[in-house]
């Protein structure tokens, strides 16, 4: 059996493990632990502390495992560990909240850092009224148009595909480029 | 949508940036700890600004500017108080007092003065709004936003490198293996002492912030500083996990294979 991963990142609270959550055909394996800062506890229960991991089977000879990283800096220990050997990464960003663009920004440049794989940026939240637009979103994130930020609705399963497609089009690029 | 937070999370510089990119047109309010400020911007341009209700009146900017002299100033005050910036512009060109690029370079100055205060605001909140307008009466100029942002930048350029230099406070500190080294023979304020003192292997620079009460910025300008004078290094935290090989990315190193084994992801996730 073949194994390939691609890890989703990005800040606290951004929507990673529902991302996976929308594709994975088995129950997302995650290592939620309740949360202890009052701070964070306002915004969710629990928090994602290792990693969540989904799987999606393509045949009876390969598979691709989705691999979500804990979103507190205070667990960043992970993230190289996570990122090793992947295809290609996805930063989740909070539309609504945006006093972590700058935390996803740096995230964003720390696994570029850790492997040059090819990766979008997914604006969740697109539907909460709050949400920032793609274009503002793009200038704060020092973001150029060679770099896909595509809306997104973690909890919508057809918005999941769309992430993971534009991510595959762009490692398929990528290679017919000779990079 | 919205376009409004925080301005902890955003500095002026990330919104004037952003503002200038978008050629946005509107106001952004910046509600400051003691003052509301609104600058008007048109298609990226700076047009208008004012903080609160401060007087900024032509006559009021021109007095400030030292343009008019206060017997002129109060002098129009009495006799023009009814008409517009833009009818009293217009008076004190065809009377010769002053030509209209002296008028537009001083409401430039004073909008970019304002807009340079609020550099310096680092609490308060700014939302972006579309509908608002400058006042009728008053005069509106055309700025480009380029030299402003530059002005705000170099006030954050201190914070940047920092930042550069220390690009995570996750990392530990250990004292550099000099054998000359000697800490006694070297002036270090009470601040760097409490500072060195937690410097350990095992405590991350964010610890020894907590510990010690300092913000991001405190800590790193003196870790910044005991670095560059080759006292101590940063190192991976002991807590931290160990590394474990390099995995490779594709399970085979045939690049039709490899394509081959991204088409079917393709066609799996579409399927899903």
């Amino acid at each position: 059996m073949q194994t390939v991963k691609m890890v989703v990142t990005g800040p606290f609270n951004a929507g990673k493990t529902e991302f996976i959550r929308s594709v994975s055909e088995i129950d997302v394996v995650s290592t939620e632990r309740k949360i202890s800062s009052v701070a964070e506890r306002k915004m969710k229960e629990a928090t994602t502390v290792a990693m969540d991991f989904g799987r999606i089977t393509v045949d009876d000879d390969l598979v691709l495992y989705l691999f979500g990283t804990p979103g507190q800096r205070r667990f960043d220990f992970m993230w190289e560990i996570l990122s090793e050997g992947m295809l290609g990464f996805i930063v989740m960003v909070d539309s609504s909240r945006p006093e972590t663009f700058r935390e996803a920004r740096s995230i964003l440049e720390t696994f570029h850092a850790y492997a040059p794989t090819p990766y979008v940026v997914a604006a969740n939240k697109q539907d909460m009224k709050d949400a920032w637009e793609i274009e503002d979103m793009r200038h704060v994130l020092r973001l150029d148009s060679s770099v896909k930020l595509l809306s997104c609705v973690a909890h919508d399963r057809s918005s999941v595909k769309a992430i993971l497609l534009e991510l595959l089009y762009s490692i398929l690029a990528k290679m017919e480029n000779g990079e | 949508m919205a376009l409004r937070g925080n301005l902890r999370d955003f500095t002026i510089t990330q919104l004037l940036n952003l503002i200038n990119l978008a050629h946005k047109t509107g106001a952004l309010v910046v509600e400051g700890p003691s003052q509301t400020a609104r600058v008007a911007f048109r298609e990226g341009k700076l047009a208008y600004a004012q903080v609160d209700q401060e007087e900024s009146s032509l006559a009021t900017v021109l007095h400030k500017a030292k343009r008019l002299n206060l017997g002129q100033y109060r002098s129009i005050q009495q006799r023009t108080a009814h008409i517009s910036d833009k009818e009293l512009g217009l008076l004190l060109i065809n009377a010769g007092y002053l030509s209209q690029d002296d008028i537009l370079l001083n409401l430039q100055q004073y909008y970019s003065d304002i807009v340079q205060r609020l550099f310096t605001w680092v609490e308060g909140f700014f939302h972006f709004d579309i509908d608002f307008l400058p006042p009728d009466e008053r005069i509106c100029v055309r700025m480009d936003l380029e030299n402003l942002i530059i002005e705000g930048s170099r006030q954050l350029r201190e914070w940047e490198q920092l930042q550069d230099e220390i690009p995570s406070l996750d990392m530990s500190l250990k004292f550099t293996d000099r054998p000359g080294a000697n800490l006694r023979n070297i002036n270090l304020n009470v601040e760097e002492w409490r500072v060195v003192s937690y410097i350990n292997p095992r405590n991350t620079i964010r610890q020894i912030a907590s510990t010690t009460k300092m913000n991001d910025l405190e800590i790193r300008r003196i870790v910044y500083g005991l670095l560059q004078a080759g006292l101590i290094e940063i190192t991976r935290s002991e807590n931290a996990a160990p590394q474990v090989p390099t995995v490779r990315i594709f399970p085979t190193e045939d690049k039709e294979e490899q394509k081959s084994l991204v088409n079917r992801l393709i066609n799996r996730i579409r399927s899903l």
